[in-house]
């Protein structure tokens, strides 16, 4: 009895600081977006939405949030098509190396990405491609691009293959067994990979500043702001894109992961 | 719509492996086949090579007249029901049944009535907004089958379309199948290795084994006058009792077996004229037996047999049996409700010549 009251409570204990470790810099930073104030330094001096109208006001952060979500929805979007295209090769077809081609796929995972912001610069220098919002894309393609077709990858079972089969049977074309029955069929999976991707694309800052010049995404407009001093504007944003952040997930979580759970 | 359907000399090999050997066979027109046989002995690589999955590595198909060997699936006359249904589990009932319409480029108001149409043949109209997921096993299974035939197909290809259904569902899904199939009219290829649901819907049955074809015919046909051992032991409980042909004439031959010598007709030997010293295998059913001194003619006596078990099986009693000339050999014998023997008794056993089938027996390679 007490052994199990001991248990329980070190159990709660533990989680509320792990939680604790995890999230008191984010409450912290979310408190002091609120600061009534020129420092977001402890105290706190009282409640104050000025910031959050100063960042709304600020047309250069403004752009870079666009700016952002724009990387990110397209990049994303690319980095699932070509996973999934690259998924559904080498889950359906007998290709030439095909363990060896998974392998390669997935690589880019394991090296950073300060390793690949670097190797992308020179690459595009020798080209002669200017740096730009779009070179910024192709970095997030080549960093969420093996998140992608890992996810989708492992969701194309073999129960799937009768069911092509069907539709092939039925006469559907190759293209139109691929939009009508197996895209929809990993829905769940593409929707996950998708959205995980677009929030791994809207946090990243070393691509984003090594790779754009005159548009910036919003962390690299952060990383400037900060060069210039501690600035509450700062907590505000930040605020805003770890709410964006958090919506995201919670979406994820109430509409896919559900479904996905219950099927 | 339906079509005849033609196999000829079709091999398969997978690797070093035969899953078809040499199979020839021909299916008329709206006919019900049964193709049966134990676990992988080639009854879905023969599906596959009909409905177009799989290329045969010799030989040709041809259905309703037309050479087939090539053709892709989607342009085939024939549709496939897939052992696990297939069914498309992002898409309402309505949707999966018109599918194939849909890919002919009927328009959505025409291919969701006839959608319709075709759930109601198998019942399930009131479930057209379902997903497959809200069905049951049963369920699932009519619209794979109502999904087959909404696009009208000269042949439909079932596989183990019943397996995975319990017993009594299975029962009644076979009558449901064979009706809508005299409905429909369609010729209808069903794969299955449980042999009462191949004699239950099957016009013919062709018993499958090791990549060959066994033995072709009716059901009744088939478990009577079975044509080959293996078809003999799969189609249902059979005592075999080796012999040797001692003689032979124009209308009969005789038989020696360790229960004593028989004169059988000639037309007990299904697998082929029998010549004098051939060894052969005796095929006696255990409900052919009878008791000897029954008064009618033609029951050929094997002698007595001493009762060592039996169970009641409520339509009869299951009897194992130890014949006294061959005291090695089990006999099986199915005897009525009404007979009253203990064991250790001795009874005599009889049949009547005519359920004796006579085969030669197995020779190295079978
Ligand atoms: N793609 C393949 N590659 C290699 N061997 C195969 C392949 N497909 C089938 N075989 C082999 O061919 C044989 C026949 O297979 P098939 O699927 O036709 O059996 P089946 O009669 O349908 O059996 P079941 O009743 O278990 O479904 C099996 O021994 C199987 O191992
Ligand atoms: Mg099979």
């Amino acid at each position: 009895m007490l052994r199990n009251v001991l248990i329980s409570t070190a159990s709660w204990v533990y989680a509320t600081l792990i939680f604790g470790f995890i999230f008191l810099p984010v409450a912290v930073l979310v408190l002091f977006s609120f600061q009534d104030g020129r420092l977001p330094v402890p105290p706190f001096n009282g409640f104050s939405t000025q910031w959050y109208t100063a960042v709304f006001a600020d047309r250069k952060l403004m752009a870079a949030l666009l700016n952002s979500f724009v990387v990110a929805l397209f990049s994303s979007l690319i980095a699932c098509l070509l996973g999934f295209l690259a998924a559904y090769a080498l889950a359906r077809h007998k290709l030439p190396g095909s363990a060896l081609q998974r392998g390669l796929l997935i690589a880019p995972m394991t090296v950073s990405y300060l390793i690949i912001a670097l190797g992308l610069l020179t690459v595009l220098n020798a080209f002669g491609i200017p740096l730009s919002l779009s070179t910024v894309g192709i970095g997030h393609v080549v960093i969420n691009l093996p998140l992608c077709f890992a996810i989708i990858y492992s969701s194309m079972g073999d129960h799937h293959v009768n069911i092509e089969r069907a539709a092939r049977d039925l006469g559907a074309s190759d293209i139109k067994v691929m939009v009508l029955v197996t895209a929809p069929m990993l829905m769940p999976s593409i929707l996950a990979a998708f959205f995980l991707s677009v929030t791994f694309s809207w946090d990243e800052f070393i691509i984003a500043f090594l790779l754009s010049r005159f548009d910036v995404t919003l962390p690299v407009e952060i990383w400037s702001l900060l060069r210039s001093g501690l600035n509450p504007k700062t907590n505000a944003i930040g605020s805003l894109v770890f709410q964006v952040s958090v919506a995201v997930l919670m979406l994820l979580e109430f509409t896919l992961f559900r479904k996905t759970g219950k099927s | 719509m339906t079509a005849a359907v033609s196999v000829q000399n079709a091999t398969k090999t997978f690797g070093m492996f035969t899953a078809l050997n040499d199979v020839s066979l021909d299916i008329e027109a709206g006919e019900f086949i049964v193709l049966l046989g134990p676990s992988g002995c080639g009854k879905t690589t023969l599906l596959s090579i009909l409905g177009g999955f799989l290329s045969p590595t010799n030989g040709r198909i041809s259905i309703g007249g037309r050479e087939m060997t090539h053709v892709q699936p989607a342009n085939r006359p024939t549709t496939t029901m897939f052992q696990d249904y297939a069914l498309f589990p992002h898409m309402k009932l309505r949707d999966n049944v018109g599918f194939g319409l849909r890919m002919r480029g009927m328009a959505k108001a025409a291919r969701d009535e006839k959608a319709l149409g075709f759930l109601d043949l198998v019942g399930l109209r009131a479930a057209a907004e379902k997903k497959p997921h809200e069905l049951s096993g049963g369920q699932r299974q009519r619209v794979a089958l109502a999904r087959a035939l909404a696009v009208d197909p000269d042949v439909l290809l079932l596989d183990e379309p019943l397996g995975a259904l319990d017993l009594k569902l299975r029962r009644q899904m076979q009558d449901e199948l064979k009706a809508i199939q005299k409905r429909v009219g369609t010729t209808f290829v069903h794969v299955t290795h449980d042999q009462e649901e191949a004699m239950a819907i099957a016009d013919r049955i062709v018993v499958m084994n090791q990549g060959r074809i066994e033995d072709i015919g009716a059901p009744a046909d088939i478990y009577m006058r079975p044509r080959s051992l293996f078809s003999a032991g799969f189609m249902g409980e059979v005592n075999f009792i080796p012999g040797r042909v001692a003689d032979v004439d124009p209308v009969s031959a005789q038989i020696e077996t360790a229960l004593g010598t028989m004169t059988l007709a000639r037309s007990a030997f299904t697998a082929g004229a029998p010549f004098a010293g051939q060894a052969v295998t005796l095929c006696i059913r255990p409900e052919h037996f009878r008791r000897a001194g029954n008064g009618t003619a033609e029951l050929v006596t094997l002698g007595s047999a001493q009762m060592t078990g039996q169970a009641f099986f409520g339509t009869h009693y299951r009897c194992h049996l130890r014949p006294q000339g061959a005291p090695d050999l089990s006999i099986i014998a199915h005897m009525p409700q009404s007979a009253h023997v203990s064991e250790g008794e001795a009874v005599t056993l009889a049949v009547h010549a005519g359920d004796v089938v006579v085969l030669p027996s197995a020779t190295k390679d079978a």
